[in-house]
């Protein structure tokens, strides 16, 4: 497939799905709506999931830290100052990158799997933050009777599942759409350099630490921006949300999406949640096996995850053809974060020369 | 002892790098005056890419001090000395193998085009960014491979990729390790054109094991050996120099 062809494709199966998914609250029941509102909800998560991991390579367990500061500030907001959905948005994305930038010194100077342990603390002390501070966060009962939304000033507010999924698809959308506007812009590709080989993009007097440290804590910001439609999508929230299962659900959904992709990132989630969510009601108990399956086969089949199935399908089919095993090494696949020491990723073995 | 006597631009004084036991870089002095083309020679292990390192700061040293224009640099970090003008090629090719060709240089030449402030208008970014990198390719020959992705460039055009991209960063001091290693004798032939058209503006300190390119081009070569200074001078006198033809024997034996 050419590379246009391929856009092409991927264009159209990107305006397929959003029709979809503006279609959707008219052809399915109130309660899978507001399923599917959280879903999103959680897609969002894992963009920003997806945005440390695959773009600036700091594989992450611990949005679900800025997610919950973000969902319990915009909850405050809602129960006592205002119920205007830019108010509570901005609140959430304020305490996201608030959150962020309080933890940023503690990420941004590891690399790889330090990361991901790093970031598993992080997500479980504020989890267990959220059940003990119960004169703010209501602890384990969490918070209930948080008022429905309007979503601007003098708008009537949101009665209905229906109209609350569409709140939250249009924010998730605009959100979106201005961090792919962001990234294709020429900073996108420090990032993407940064990410490529860390040692020569300093060697170009790039300031890597500061762009991971700018991206960790926009990555916060879209983060506390899902916490907030959290609270408009359930209503409710309570420490239960934030727990291990969904960093590792988020985590997976991204490497199963293809860790490099904004959209796989969406399809990803949405397809762990739907594992998660309806599958276990319709073969009780095995929603894990089947996940753990679902990690297996993509991680050996797909190291691209889904956003790179067509190039590792082609790749596949080459380089059996060659007689070679596996799909071929190529740059930026899953979830293998940075180089530590700056090998460059793909650059040709050739040295005739000394290594010292 | 070298042709030039103008002020140097680059000083290092006594610098010493261990790695563990063994002393890679030992006490060794070095001057690079400004638009001088001086080589490191020394057989394998002799300490030259270490140097490198040193000068550029991909390593710190553990003695001495390294001076550049008339400052001391020995604490600044790679990102630091590459704003100040010093650029790196390095043995095996260092480009970013997921951007293409000329976003590689744009990335390089960042900092020289203004950072951010060079990027804040898409005119502006096509102007101080783009049009110049593309330039460059042209100029290196990779005008035709302009948008394809580093990762499918053959290893010589990685070589004159990264070129490229260290002119972009408008060294005052070029850095380069082996850039004839892997070269096919046509690209080599193109590297000495390219080398030798560099301005003068522009000092090259090079490690090369080609002797034919270092003669045709430095004006100071200086020998290493066992991470030690062996001698300095004239192209000229060392060819002949006896203690030159020593250290590669003993590194033969």
């Amino acid at each position: 497939m050419t590379p246009a062809a391929r856009r092409w494709l991927v264009r159209a199966g990107g305006v397929g799905l959003l029709l979809v998914a503006i279609a959707l609250p008219w052809s399915v029941d109130a309660y899978t709506t507001s399923l599917f509102a959280r879903t999103l909800v959680l897609g969002l998560v894992g963009v920003s999931v997806a945005l440390l991991t695959g773009l600036a390579g700091l594989p992450t367990l611990g949005q679900t830290g800025p997610y919950a500061a973000g969902a319990y500030a915009s909850a405050l907001v809602a129960m006592h100052v205002s119920s205007v959905g830019v108010v509570q948005v901005l609140t959430g994305a304020a305490a996201g990158a608030l959150f962020a930038l309080l933890t940023v010194p503690l990420v941004v100077y590891a690399r790889g799997v330090v990361v991901l342990m790093i970031t598993l603390a992080i997500g479980e002390l504020t989890v267990t933050a959220a059940g003990r501070w119960t004169s703010v966060t209501g602890g384990t009962d969490g918070l209930a009777g948080i008022p429905a939304i309007q979503p601007v000033w003098g708008m009537a507010p949101l009665a209905s599942d229906r109209a609350r999924y569409l709140y939250t698809l249009v924010v998730v959308g605009v959100v979106i759409a201005a961090m792919v506007m962001l990234l294709r812009t020429p900073a996108g590709l420090l990032l993407r350099a940064s990410r490529d080989d860390e040692a020569r993009t300093r060697a170009s007097g790039h300031r890597v630490t500061g762009y991971l440290a700018v991206t960790f804590v926009g990555a916060g910001a879209v983060a506390g921006i899902a916490g907030s439609l959290l609270i408009t999508a359930q209503q409710y929230v309570s420490p239960a949300d934030f727990g291990f299962d969904v960093s590792a659900l988020l985590l997976l959904g991204v490497v199963i999406g293809g860790a490099a992709s904004i959209g796989g990132a969406i399809v990803g989630t949405a397809l762990v949640i739907a594992v998660r969510d309806w599958l276990s009601g319709l073969l009780p108990g095995y929603a894990p096996l089947l996940l753990g399956g679902l990690f297996v086969l993509t991680a050996y089949l797909f190291p691209r995850g889904v956003a790179g199935f067509s190039t590792e399908l082609a790749n596949l089919v080459r380089s059996r053809s060659r007689g070679r095993t596996g799909p071929g090494d190529r740059p930026g696949t899953g979830i293998q974060g940075r180089p530590s020491r700056g090998e460059p990723v793909g650059a040709a073995p050739v040295s005739s020369g000394e290594t010292r | 002892m070298t042709a030039f006597a103008t002020t140097p631009l680059l000083t290092a004084e006594a610098v010493v790098r261990r790695y563990g036991s063994l002393v890679a870089v030992d006490r060794v002095d070095l001057r690079v005056a400004d638009g001088e083309r001086h080589a490191l020679i020394g057989p394998n292990g002799a300490g030259k890419t270490t140097l490198l390192d040193l000068i550029g700061g991909a390593t710190r040293v553990d003695g001495g001090r390294i001076r550049f224009d008339g400052r001391d640099i020995t604490r600044l970090g790679p990102a630091r000395r590459a704003r100040i003008g010093i650029g790196r090629i390095h043995q095996r090719p260092a480009v970013w193998p997921s951007l293409t060709a000329v976003e590689n240089v744009v990335v390089a030449g960042w900092h020289q085009a203004g950072g951010f402030r060079g990027v804040r208008t898409r005119a502006r970014y096509r102007r101080r960014l783009r049009e110049p990198a593309m330039a460059l390719l042209d100029r290196v020959g990779l005008a035709g491979v302009a948008s394809t992705t580093a990762a499918h460039l053959s290893h010589g055009e990685r070589r004159q990729l990264e070129i490229a991209m260290a002119l972009a960063g408008r060294p005052r001091l070029l850095l380069l390790d082996e850039p004839a290693a892997g070269l096919s004798g046509v690209e080599v032939h193109r590297l000495a054109e390219l080398l030798a058209e560099l301005p003068r503006d522009v000092s090259v300190l090079l490690v090369e094991h080609r002797l034919d390119l270092v003669y045709a081009l430095a004006d100071t070569v200086t020998v290493l050996h066992d991470g030690r200074l062996v001698t300095s001078g004239e192209p000229d006198e060392i060819r002949n120099a006896p203690a030159v033809r020593r250290a590669y024997a003993e590194a033969v034996r």
